[in-house]
């Protein structure tokens, strides 16, 4: 199976630990996977807001691309995911912002069919390739390892094409099939502040406070995101956590990164070392490093 | 101008119907009729304001009468609705009503046409088609069958018992089939009934041992419809009586057997208590259940497990003899005229709902569950015991669980608003506790429905109206903490809020039988996607379906609460009455028929016939069609290879002829 990957700005920059293991779990599942060709800013959720065409084209052109590529478009970034799955369905339903669209895109030389299918990496992970396939992969299971699987508000809302709305499921599943253990976790969709950490700190920091209190009385030992902002803010926002609430370390890693560690790649090449409150020590204290 | 077989000249009498403004307002009647009146064969052609009313039949009657029509159009609405009108007018003028034919320039042409213009052209179009194919009409006349006067009622709810005992008290002979062990369906479950309160088994119970001891009315239970032959008036329906392993003519319900069974304490899920309860593998399902027989759960039985066990039932039974291991299934086919379907509905599944927590917190119950919990004959004795064995102090009640609901159920199931009223109004009366009610709009209309929600205001349970988005064991404060947290938008506070609460009762909707389409299948009638079965017409004909002799009533048919079922239900017994008292059914004549000359038998009709009416006779190798069966809906004539079946009302001739007639605009 052929997939075009789109990045997206945060896979460059911030979440770069995602990118980093994402690319070498794929490649260790045996997934063909190419970064898509001059691709651009999705335009965020930002823009959509602002001037819903203009998004609509700029998102579009990544369409158009992919398109032309062929092949599934997968969008790792979960605002990237979401803006690319909104552009999708409102060329399909509204002819008025088709139109001008084509005509954006007609003028760069480019034109879409709407033939492009926008996937998760979670969607392909368990729709195309399968847990048993990744669970007879796994060299070193992360036997013991508590983790909270939090899949933040946008993969699956509005729209729920592989995954249950209410109680998403898919890196449950992919958890247990490395042998991670899964803590039940009811904030798995609960807003993790977005922007509202730089904007209306007080407002974004309670809502991450929330998910890692919760994740943290459940006895999880790390949060498994998919989603960049999702980690950074949790993440990075832990001593204001603590100043403001109480004393918090929870270590906020992406999902691909445990993957990578019980499929038993290289630890440094799954980027490991980057978050701010390190996943080391209890990775260690569970035995799970590896070089 | 004369008619295809020469029998004389046309006297064709046209006429054109103003419906009000409807046809007027659209059409320029004047100009159709005084049009129609230079077609060939037409010797008279009129405008009126309402062909339908007393006076527009008489005018045709007279017309007959003095003008010697020998044929006639109507111009008016769709025949659906007044063919039957103008038929029988015609018939009544000494006419033969098939002579009739009728335009429908309403809702195909008036009601969809923007330019005045266009449809006054169009009118005439149709019109023309109509005088063109009159030549060909037939006189036909229609058949009679006999009905048989015994009835079959499926389900044993409410909905059957009522219909059941309103045609054995007009003396009908009726077999009533359920498939549970008693009849008493959802209602013997309920605690109380909105508005009034009263005891659901008090007014229950009685009509069930009436249904046990009416001499007209054969009950079984645990039995299942399998297979259905027949047509109107003249049903072999084949019933699988399930082995219940107790003889039922034996058993007089003293439930000894059940006291000496070999397990000393009920260890298995009750299903009349919804699991919440214990019974044992042979049991009653409730105290009242009728018949009073006990049954035997082979797959909880010893016996059944293992051929192993002392049978210490059969002891306690001794000479009464009645229980039976060998028991077996037992078919039985039954001859009936007429059927009444009262199979019910199922309670939406809450894990379908999994923000709501069902199944994953223990004091998340469903309404129904309630209702076995506040019962005094229930699991609990109608004291309020949580499964963690405490009483609630504070309740949530979720309205429109699967209901109103674009991503489980978009249908209200009618009954939830009240019922949570009922069950608000129960539990504050047997704990005291504080009761929130989360709802979407609050929908009480019926009789004294509305004011038992103010007499709900008034005792001081809590109306909160928002969806709620989840129930939750995330707490955020001290008061919240060991508590299910019920999160919601206050829509008319304007914010968000955080409930505590000890039970959360999850309001679940109405949905149509899992089964549904099998029976709907069985009795070869239509169901909706949601698994309600359809009836003819929403307003007009709410209890028939579109097999003859077949009627629905209840909750089958779409949410409902107990009056409305009940009134269903006696209506499906009066359709049915009115069937039997007439003695015969009348069969239109549109139906087809095989040119036995020209069948090649390759039996391509046999497959296509949707109401099985076509059979192929091997010695003769020819299809044949049972007039009585066919509801003339053509597909086989249109399909035939060799030409070979010919349908009254449609003739070649006829549909050829009136295709010319739309297309010839002079």
């Amino acid at each position: 199976m052929k997939y075009s990957y789109f990045p997206g700005c945060s896979l460059k920059g911030t979440g770069r630990a995602y990118e980093e293991s994402l690319l070498p779990v794929f490649k260790a599942l045996g997934v063909d996977m190419t970064e898509l060709d001059d691709w651009n800013c999705c335009g965020a959720t930002a823009y959509m807001s602002v001037d819903e065409v203009k998004a609509a084209a700029l998102a579009g052109r990544n369409l158009a691309l992919a398109e032309k590529a062929g092949g599934d478009l997968m969008a790792p970034c979960a605002a990237c995911y979401l803006v690319l799955m909104k552009t999708q369905k409102r060329l399909e339903e509204y002819p008025a912002v088709r139109g001008e669209v084509g005509h954006a895109l007609g003028q760069v030389g480019l034109s879409y069919e709407g033939k492009v299918k926008v996937r998760h990496p979670l969607d392909i992970l368990v729709n195309d390739i399968g847990v048993e396939v990744i669970s007879k992969k796994v060299v070193k299971p992360l036997k013991g390892l508590k983790v909270a699987p939090y899949y933040g508000c946008q993969i699956v809302r509005p729209y729920a094409t592989f995954d249950n709305q209410e109680n998403p499921q898919t890196m449950d599943k992919l958890l247990r099939a490395v042998g991670a253990e899964v803590v039940d976790y009811p904030m798995k969709t609960k807003c993790c502040g977005g922007s509202l950490t730089g904007t209306l700190p007080e407002v974004g920091v309670s809502l991450v406070h929330g998910l890692l209190r919760e994740a943290s009385r459940r006895g999880a030992d790390v949060i498994s995101t998919v989603c960049p902002l999702c980690q950074f803010n949790l993440d990075c926002f832990q001593d204001r956590v603590s100043s403001n609430y109480e004393k918090s370390a929870m270590p906020v890693v992406y999902i691909t990164q445990l993957l990578g560690l019980a499929l038993g790649l290289p630890m440094k090449e799954l980027g490991l070392h980057r978050g701010v409150v390190s996943v080391e020590p209890i990775l260690a204290q569970r035995e799970l490093l590896h070089v | 101008m004369s008619d295809a077989k020469g029998n004389g000249a046309m006297r064709i009498g046209v006429y054109v119907c103003h419906c009000g403004t409807n046809i007027a307002g659209k059409v320029d009647v004047a100009e159709v009729a005084k049009y129609a009146g230079t077609l060939p064969g037409v010797v008279l052609s009129r405008d009126y304001k309402y062909m339908c009313s007393d006076p527009g039949q008489e005018l045709i009657k007279k017309d007959i009468a003095e003008q010697k029509l020998n044929r006639i159009v109507i111009a008016s609405c769709s025949p659906l609705l007044h063919e039957h009108t103008f038929r029988g007018a015609a018939e009544k003028g000494g006419l033969n009503p098939y002579l009739v034919q009728m335009v429908n320039i309403r809702e195909q042409d008036a009601w969809v046409t923007e330019d005045r213009g266009a449809a006054t052209t169009k009118a005439k179009d149709l019109v023309r088609a109509a005088v063109r194919r009159l030549p060909f009409h037939q006189p036909l006349e229609k058949k009679h069958v006999p009905v048989n006067p015994a009835v079959l009622v499926v389900g044993g709810g409410i909905a059957g018992i009522h219909s059941a005992l309103t045609l054995a008290a007009a003396g009908k002979k009726v077999y009533l089939v359920e498939r549970e062990p008693t009849i008493g369906g959802k209602m013997a479950q309920f605690d109380k009934t909105f508005p009034t309160l009263d005891c659901a088994a008090c007014i229950l119970t009685p009509k069930m041992s009436a249904v046990r001891s009416h001499p007209n009315i054969t009950l079984w239970t645990m039995s299942d419809v399998v297979k259905v032959d027949g047509f109107v008036g003249d049903y072999k329906v084949t019933v699988n009586r399930r082995a219940r392993y107790v003889k039922e003519e034996l058993c007089v319900g003293c439930s000894e057997c059940i006291a000496a069974c070999v397990y000393k304490d009920a260890k298995f899920p009750d299903e009349f208590n919804m699991g919440l309860g214990k019974r044992k593998p042979i049991y009653l399902p409730f105290p009242q259940s009728t018949p009073l027989v006990a049954v035997i759960d082979p797959a909880t039985c010893i016996e059944f497990k293992t051929g192993k066990c002392k049978k210490t039932c059969v002891e306690a039974c001794a000479d009464r003899k009645a229980i039976d291991f060998q028991m077996k299934d037992e078919m039985k086919e039954i001859a009936v005229g007429t059927v009444i379907l009262s199979t019910g509905f199922k309670p939406f599944d809450p894990k379908n709902t999994p923000n709501f927590g069902y199944g994953k917190f223990k004091n998340v119950y469903t309404a129904l569950e309630v209702e076995r919990l506040v019962n005094a004959s229930g699991p609990t004795g109608g004291e309020v015991i949580m499964r963690d064995g405490k009483e609630p102090k504070s309740v949530g009640i979720i309205h429109c669980v699967g209901s109103r609901d674009e991503k489980t159920n978009r249908w209200c199931s009618r009954v939830c608003c009240m019922y949570s009223l009922k069950l608000a109004h129960l539990l504050k009366e047997h704990t005291g506790a504080e009761i929130y009610n989360f709802y979407i709009d609050m929908r009480t209309p019926g009789k004294a429905y509305d004011e038992f929600y103010g007499k709900l205001l008034d005792e001081g349970v809590h109306f909160i109206r928002g969806k709620v988005a989840e129930v939750t064991d995330c707490t955020l404060r001290p008061d919240e903490e060991g508590k299910l947290v019920i999160r919601a938008e206050d829509t008319l506070a304007g914010f968000v809020r955080r409930i505590p609460v000890d039970m959360v009762v999850l309001a679940t909707g109405l949905e149509g039988q899992a089964d549904a389409q099998d029976v709907r299948r069985l009795f070869n009638i239509s169901c909706s996607a949601e698994g309600f079965f359809l009836e003819r017409h929403p307003k007009l004909a709410p209890v028939s379906t579109f097999t003859d002799g077949v009627f629905i009533a209840g909750a089958c048919q779409g949410p409902k609460d107990i009056p409305d079922t009940v009134a269903q239900a006696g209506a499906a017994a009066a359709e049915v009455l009115a069937l039997i008292d007439a003695g015969h059914v009348e069969l239109e004549p549109n139906t087809a028929s095989i040119i036995e000359e020209e069948c090649s038998g390759c039996k391509s009709c046999v497959a296509l016939c949707s109401y099985n009416a076509i059979s192929f006779i091997a010695d003769k190798k020819k299809a044949w069609i049972n007039e009585v069966l066919c509801k003339g809906c053509g597909t086989c004539v249109a399909a035939c290879p060799s030409g070979s079946i010919r349908q009254n009302l449609f003739e070649d001739a006829e549909i050829f002829s009136e295709i010319e007639g739309v297309l010839s605009r002079g």
